[in-house]
């Protein structure tokens, strides 16, 4: 029993200790340094358009009209990229839905709407993402959407290509992750190129 | 598979390499007293917690500080989550945390599993995560790594019989280890564009005139310390598959290297701590073999793609342009090479953040973060958690192999009998039970059955993944399965508690009783600990002792799935 | 003992196994062997089920019934390897029983008074008893020799046929039951009651009646154990696995895959091990007081050994004349050849024998010298410590240096300053100087030195070198200067000596090594030893010894070989190989075995797992059976290595455990792949499944 009494004063006083270090100096020295010299990245890396926020560069938006480059499938929220409310489809390889439903669903979407051919189908351009929230897509899966943004916008599919050439990242430092597309980035210069798509899906 | 891909692995593998020394020797001097450069702070909460550092302790006493300071930590967090919406800093107005859900959240981060079946966006206020959630990320790993210290003494120390103090390990790691590292980590990252902040979510109107909400917080801060401390509760949902918590390849890689570095760095402490730096380097390439040998598989069957999905159209072959293989649930930042890479070591260590859905994975990279789990987590393992871990498998295997070559088997000088045996047997006993058991009734109950995203083969897995992680105090999921129920958020998290403390206890009895023993010298009948042989050797016995247990439930699970993959069998 | 050489399945010794394996069925006996005693459980189990399915007429009674039998089988093949190995200590136990024939005694109430001897029954007598022992009698008990000198054949106990000398007081006074008086009397106080004499408790540990877990036993059967309710959960919680599935899996297919994956080769043949090593002992005529001293051999890291009849002949040889000036080879050989003609002790015949061989000069009779002068033999004394001869008026004396210069100056003579190099350079090279000198015609002078010689056993350099390999240290004891200590030990190759060695010297370097955490083990005969060998790890008692110093040892051997130590080491050190081997070699199967067992469970809901039927075995009866009859063989394959022990061979630890893995680990591996699928095509071709 001493020894317990001993022992607990340490351990009552170290939690509220240790708490107050490092649940509240931490966080907040953190947060200090991090608005003073990453103010930017530290609030979201914001998007303004006009003036105006229109998301985040990080965080993934559902595009719908054809005008735009779309985004992947996202299963956050209802409708997609509920940017608070964060998830993925977590099916597995032999799950039905996954494959006839979601998958072979997104795979005729492509076939109809961009004629891309069965078998050379990006992988990102017809499976969802982690967050639900991804903001990239695949070079190749932004190369099969030109020719329609091309036709809704009007404007030549050699003038868009060109566009999404030089919005293409590669690997970050020429070494890390992949090559990708940041859609938002993407459409948001399609608009200042040429003016908003019309709303007419 | 990619070159590039390949590259990037075998980078990270190198940077494990090179940071095992110079961490190591700042461990050895952080636990041995002599880094004194936060001396005053130090000195201050010794004496506010009337603790006398040089109190050296036998294990009993070093095992019950451990427990009582958890016991009294947890409860402090479960207090906090009950009472969440009448603290402040709760800007989305949060309700209290359900009494299921505080308990199981408050074990879940006391053992360091950092299990989550909340969603921290739509749950825990800014407070609950500072100072309750991020506060245990510290401490779990502070306690984690003491008790790994405590075994790493106890085979060091000649007849001795004492381990040390528990209360000063804790402070030290905590205060000279942990919030160092998370202070550069975190700011690292929010320079990638991590977010740092106290602001209420952010309503934006889309480029096509939707509205989306963008949750905010201080996440960056919780973020460092999860991935050093191998803690992995996301500050979002999607944890480090969300772009908020992981926004680039280059923090993707600077997070991945955090969830191990530090287990690098303990093994080379060790090698240095019994002076034997040799030894300690063995263990260190027994985990490396382990390790390589998973994350060959896992971004070989990804990379491979899922058939039934190609057949759907997929061309899975990774281009300059395309990732390939399967990018369900995946990030296309990230793509397959990283997201094998990261599932990998995260359950390597007992960290369980994620940056892809394992659920999605193919079965066979979906069986690697099963087996990495089930064998203890011993691939460098958690923050002093694997340490202690593959020290047990160590004591296995010189015990089993050393008799071979004609000796009472001795490690490192110290005689291995019946006494250690037993701890080392009462600590391997704690996985078969805990997950074969739960995992067992799981799959025959309703509310087991009811849990589950996913039919067939698949569906197993599920309950098998969610028993394995918390047992294994991981915390990463076949996040299909749905937790919130009192059903599996209270045998979830009782779990939890005895995949922790089970194994501690038996652990620092086994640190005690080597502490008292004298030491043999060395000599040509010594049971080589430093030769390729041994290391060979160690891999084996960890390989039989975890997966030979688990081979029947993983093969009607894992195994199977990817057989009727293969012939297209959907469910 | 008559340490006959039995073969390994004597056909008695097999004839009693095969009867004592039903008698250890007793559940009293089985429970000390928990992997076995789980594997009874499971074949009751499974015969209970077959009972239900005989009498249901339920299909697959033939399975069933095949699967009981093998189950039973591989219980009755453990205990089958364990009677095995009892029945040869008890055969041996039986021979010895036989010669403790009913022996009357010659009680005597004084020690003095040898008349007052009575007859009586030797189960009569009691500690402190004292009997007289005449020519032809079988002495009654073990006791010390109080009274008279005899020789006494021992050949009863030690095999050995020639007699030994016994008598009271000194090292030799030790006697023990059963053994006969030839010539002479002795009178002997008994020193044990009947029931305890040391044939009785050999009796007792060749027959494994006293048989206790060693510690290292203890601690592999915990191993085991755990290992054992590991896989009790894995296929407990098979069947939910299953039900999950869509199938279920019948009890006697969950118990042939428990006991399939239980280590069950090496918990049935763990007991066996451990008494054959005691046997192997026996056969070296050592007799080990408990198995945990059979271990501790195997630990030594520190092996302590008199120099004297263990590294060196006992005696020392002459083997160089070493003249002063003024005196030539020849002349000193001659003289040292004439002191030592009627000197009896080796050393005074080896004298003899050199200058024979050197300078060809014969042993002349006694009386035979120049001038056929009377010749008196001067014996050595502890006083002059020197000895000689007297011929005529010439005397000639051999001894010690400075005996010799006393003796010299005593007769006025000089001493040559020369002979002090030449007695130091015998020294140093680890030889005994002896100093020849003469007193003639009143003249007495030094005339030259004899080099005494230790002579290493042959093949000791080797012995030594072999247990370096494996990590052991030697130490000579010797009670030499440490200038002649220093020289043979490093002619004989030891690592280590202590010179000039009194018994505590001996003690404090044995607790000087254990407080460093090392096992030492040394052989003794001697009282003064005692304390010693019951300090010792392994403390190895001659058995010529006495009776303290029997009493303290925790073996004896009847050999009375001191170098026989190595032997036991060896010996130890088998016993753990062996061990650690078969472990190694019983996890390693259950791969194969889970390869067999797991699609055959299944194949019939997921027919896509036949893809893990990598042996392609039949169908899933076959192979369930197969597995648990390659169970089942296996332990009855690995009989004679458990009786014999895996091959030894002197050698460092990294190459035993290379050797020992490639053996027993891969080997472990991949033999039960090709044995289950024989198996499997046996059956089949016989039709059983």
């Amino acid at each position: 029993m001493t020894m317990l009494k001993k022992q607990l004063r340490p351990a009552i006083v170290l939690t509220l200790v240790l708490c107050l270090l490092t649940g509240a100096v931490y966080p907040g020295v953190v947060t200090g340094i991090a608005q003073l010299l990453f103010p930017r990245q530290a609030n979201g890396s914001l998007v303004t358009v006009d003036g105006r926020v229109v998301g985040s560069e990080l965080i993934g938006q559902a595009f719908k009209l054809p005008g735009y480059f779309h985004s992947r499938s996202s299963a956050a929220g209802a409708d997609g990229y509920d940017a608070s409310a964060s998830i993925a489809t977590n099916k597995g390889p032999t799950d039905l839905k996954l494959a006839d439903t979601l998958i072979a669903g997104a795979v005729e979407r492509a076939v109809q709407e961009d004629g891309a051919v069965k078998g050379k189908i990006p992988t990102d351009m017809v499976t969802t993402s982690a967050s639900g929230l991804d903001p990239h897509i695949s070079p190749a899966n932004a190369a099969l959407q030109v020719a329609r943004v091309a036709r809704a916008r009007g404007v030549s599919e050699a003038d868009v290509r060109a566009l999404l050439t030089r919005r293409i990242e590669g690997r970050q430092f020429g070494f890390f992750g992949e090559p990708r597309v940041n859609v938002l980035l993407l459409n948001i210069a399609l608009d200042s190129a040429y003016g908003r798509p019309a709303r007419q899906p | 598979m990619t070159i590039n891909g390949w590259l990037q692995i075998g980078f990270y593998g190198l940077c494990l390499l090179l940071v095992a020394k110079p961490l190591g020797l700042y461990l050895v001097r952080v636990y041995d007293g002599s880094m004194r450069w936060l001396g005053p702070v130090e000195r201050l909460i010794y004496r506010v917690s009337g603790i006398d550092p040089a109190e050296d302790q036998h294990w009993t006493r070093y095992a019950g500080g451990m427990l009582l300071f958890s016991v009294v930590s947890m409860l402090f967090t479960y207090l906090a989550l009950r009472l969440q919406h009448i603290l402040p800093l709760n800007p989305q107005q949060f309700p209290a945390v359900a009494d299921r859900q505080a308990f199981e959240t408050a074990a879940s981060f006391t053992t360091n599993t950092n299990w989550q079946s909340y969603s921290g966006e739509t749950t825990m206020s800014y407070f609950s995560q500072m100072t309750q959630l991020a506060f245990h990320n510290f401490i779990s790993a502070a306690v984690g790594v003491a008790c790994a210290v405590g075994l790493v003494r106890g085979i060091a120390r000649k007849s001795a019989g004492r381990l040390g103090n528990f209360w000063a390990d804790t402070v030290r790691g905590t205060l000279y280890v942990f919030l160092p590292v998370s202070l550069i980590g975190a700011l690292l990252l929010v320079q990638q564009g991590v977010i740092q902040n106290f602001r209420p979510y952010v309503e934006v109107t889309t480029l096509e005139g939707a509205k989306q909400v963008l949750a905010m917080g201080p996440a960056a801060s919780q973020v460092a310390i999860k991935q050093f401390g191998s803690n992995g509760g996301g500050f979002f949902n999607m944890n480090s598959a969300h772009p908020f918590e992981n926004p680039t390849p280059w923090s993707n890689f600077i997070e991945m290297f955090a969830l191990l570095a530090i287990a690098s760095g303990l093994i080379w402490m060790f090698g240095d701590m019994v002076k034997k730096r040799a030894h300690g380097w063995a263990v260190w390439a027994a985990s490396f073999i382990i390790f390589a040998g998973g994350v060959a598989t896992a971004y070989w069957s990804e990379a491979r793609g899922n058939p039934i999905h190609a057949e759907r159209g997929i061309d899975v072959v990774a281009s300059e342009v395309q990732p390939g293989g399967n990018m369900e649930g995946k990030e296309v930042r990230y793509g397959i090479a990283n997201s094998a890479l990261w599932a990998t070591a995260t359950t390597a260590a007992s960290n369980g953040s994620v940056n892809a859905m394992h659920d999605s994975f193919t079965p066979l990279a979906g069986l690697v973060p099963i087996v990495n789990m089930q064998l203890g987590e011993v691939v460098f393992g958690g923050v002093g958690a694997g340490l202690y871990g593959i020290l047990m498998m160590v004591l296995l295997t010189v015990f089993i192999a050393g008799l071979m070559v004609g000796r009472t088997p001795e490690y490192l000088g110290k005689r291995i009998q019946a006494r250690e045996v037993q701890m080392v047997m009462l600590y391997v006993l704690v996985f078969p039970a805990a997950i074969l058991t739960l995992t067992a009734i799981s799959s025959v109950l309703a509310p087991g059955l009811a849990g589950r995203n996913n039919a067939g083969p698949h569906g197993l897995s599920e309950i098998l993944y969610a028993f394995t992680s918390t047992a294994a105090n991981n915390g990463s999921a076949f996040a299909g399965i749905t937790g919130t129920t009192y059903y599996y958020n209270t045998l979830l998290g009782l779990n939890m508690l005895i995949g922790r403390f089970a194994m501690i206890v038996p652990m620092l009895a086994v640190a005690g009783f080597l502490a008292e023993k004298k030491v043999a010298p060395e000599s040509a009948g010594t049971f080589p600990v430093t030769t390729p042989l041994f290391v060979v050797l160690l891999v084996s016995v960890i390989l039989i002792v975890g997966a030979l247990t688990f081979f029947p439930v993983l093969s009607l699970g894992p195994i199977v799935e990817h057989l009727l993959m293969g012939a297209g069998r959907l469910f | 003992m008559t340490a006959t050489k039995r073969p390994l399945f004597d056909p008695p010794i097999v004839r009693r196994a095969v009867r004592d394996a039903f008698v250890k069925l007793a559940p009293r006996h089985m429970v000390r062997n928990p992997v076995m005693f789980v594997v009874l459980l499971g074949s009751l189990a499974t015969t209970v089920v077959l009972a239900r399915q005989a009498l249901g007429g339920g299909t697959g009674v033939g399975f069933t019934l095949q699967l009981t039998l093998w189950l039973w089988f591989t219980v009755l093949f453990a205990n089958f390897a364990e009677a095995m190995a009892e029945g040869r200590g008890k055969a041996q136990a039986d021979t010895l029983r036989a010669s403790r024939t009913q022996t009357k005694a010659r009680r005597v109430e004084r020690p003095a008074d040898r008349e007052s001897a009575t007859l009586v029954p030797a189960t009569e007598l009691r500690l402190g008893d004292t009997v007289l022992c005449l020519p032809g009698d079988i002495i009654p008990g073990d006791g010390e020799v109080i009274d008279g000198v005899a020789s006494v054949d021992e050949s009863a106990i030690t095999g050995e046929s020639a007699p030994v000398i016994r008598e009271s007081g000194g090292d030799r006074s030790a006697v023990t039951g059963g053994t006969k008086v030839l010539s002479d009397f002795i009178v002997v106080r008994i020193s044990a009651n009947p029931g305890e004499t040391f044939l009785d408790r050999m009796i007792a540990l060749v027959e494994g009646a006293s048989r206790q877990k060693t510690p290292n036993e203890i601690a592999l059967t915990i191993l085991l154990s755990g290992l054992t309710i590991v896989f009790l959960f894995a296929v407990v919680t098979l069947q939910p696995f299953a039900i999950y599935s869509g199938t279920s899996v019948s009890v006697p297919v969950l118990v042939a895959l428990l006991v399939c994956l239980i280590p069950t080769t090496i918990g049935g043949l763990l007991s066996a091990i451990g008494i054959a090593g005691m046997d192997r002992m026996i056969q070296q005529n050592v007799i080990a007081m408990s198995g945990r001293a059979v271990e501790a051999a195997g630990d030594v890291n520190t092996l302590l050994l008199d120099k004297t009849g263990t590294i060196t002949l006992g005696n020392r040889q002459a083997v160089e004349f070493m003249p002063v000036k003024g005196v030539t080879i020849p002349e000193l050989a001659d003289r040292a050849q004439l002191a030592s003609l009627p000197d009896e002790t080796p050393e005074g015949r080896s004298i003899v024998v050199l200058a024979k061989q050197q300078f060809n000069l014969r042993g002349r009779p006694l009386g035979d010298a120049p001038g056929q002068e009377h010749m008196a033999f001067v014996p050595f004394s502890a006083a002059t410590r020197m000895s000689g001869v007297d011929v005529g008026a010439v005397q000639l004396r051999k001894g010690a240096a400075d005996a010799i210069a006393k003796w010299v100056r005593d007769g006025n003579g000089q001493v040559p300053s020369e002979i002090t190099p030449i007695v130091e350079g015998i020294a140093r090279v680890g030889g005994t100087p002896l100093v020849v000198a003469e007193r003639r015609d009143g003249v007495t002078r030094v005339l030259g030195a004899i080099y005494l010689k230790d002579i290493v056993k042959g093949g000791m350099k080797e012995r030594f070198d072999r247990l370096r390999a494996m990590g052991i240290r030697t130490v000579m004891i010797t009670g030499d200067n440490p200038l002649t200590a220093a020289s043979i030990a490093q002619e004989a190759g030891v690592d280590d000596f202590l010179a000039e060695a009194k018994p505590e010297d001996k003690m404090a370097l044995i607790k000087r090594e254990q407080a460093g955490g090392k096992l030492v083990a040394m052989t003794g005969d001697g009282t003064n030893d005692a304390p010693a060998l019951a300090q010792a790890d392994v403390g190895v008692a001659m058995n010529s010894g006495t009776q303290a110093a029997k009493e303290a040892g925790n073996m004896i051997d009847l050999d009375s070989n001191p170098t026989k130590l190595i032997e036991v080491v060896e010996i130890g050190k088998q016993l753990l190989m062996t061990r650690g081997s078969l472990t190694t070699f019983s996890i390693a199967n259950d791969v194969a075995k889970y390869f067999a067992i797991i699609p055959a469970m299944f194949m019939a809901t997921y027919p896509a797992l036949k893809a893990l039927n990598i042996m392609g075995l039949h169908s899933s009866e076959s192979a369930i059976l197969a597995s648990v009859i390659f169970n089942a063989l296996i332990i009855i394959a690995l009989i004679p290595l458990a009786l014999r022990g895996v091959r030894y061979r002197p050698a460092g630890a990294a190459s035993i455990l290379r050797r020992n893995l490639w053996i027993y680990g891969v080997g472990g591996l991949l033999i039960p792949f090709v044995g289950i699928k024989a198996i499997d095509v046996a059956l089949v071709l016989l039709r059983l499944v």
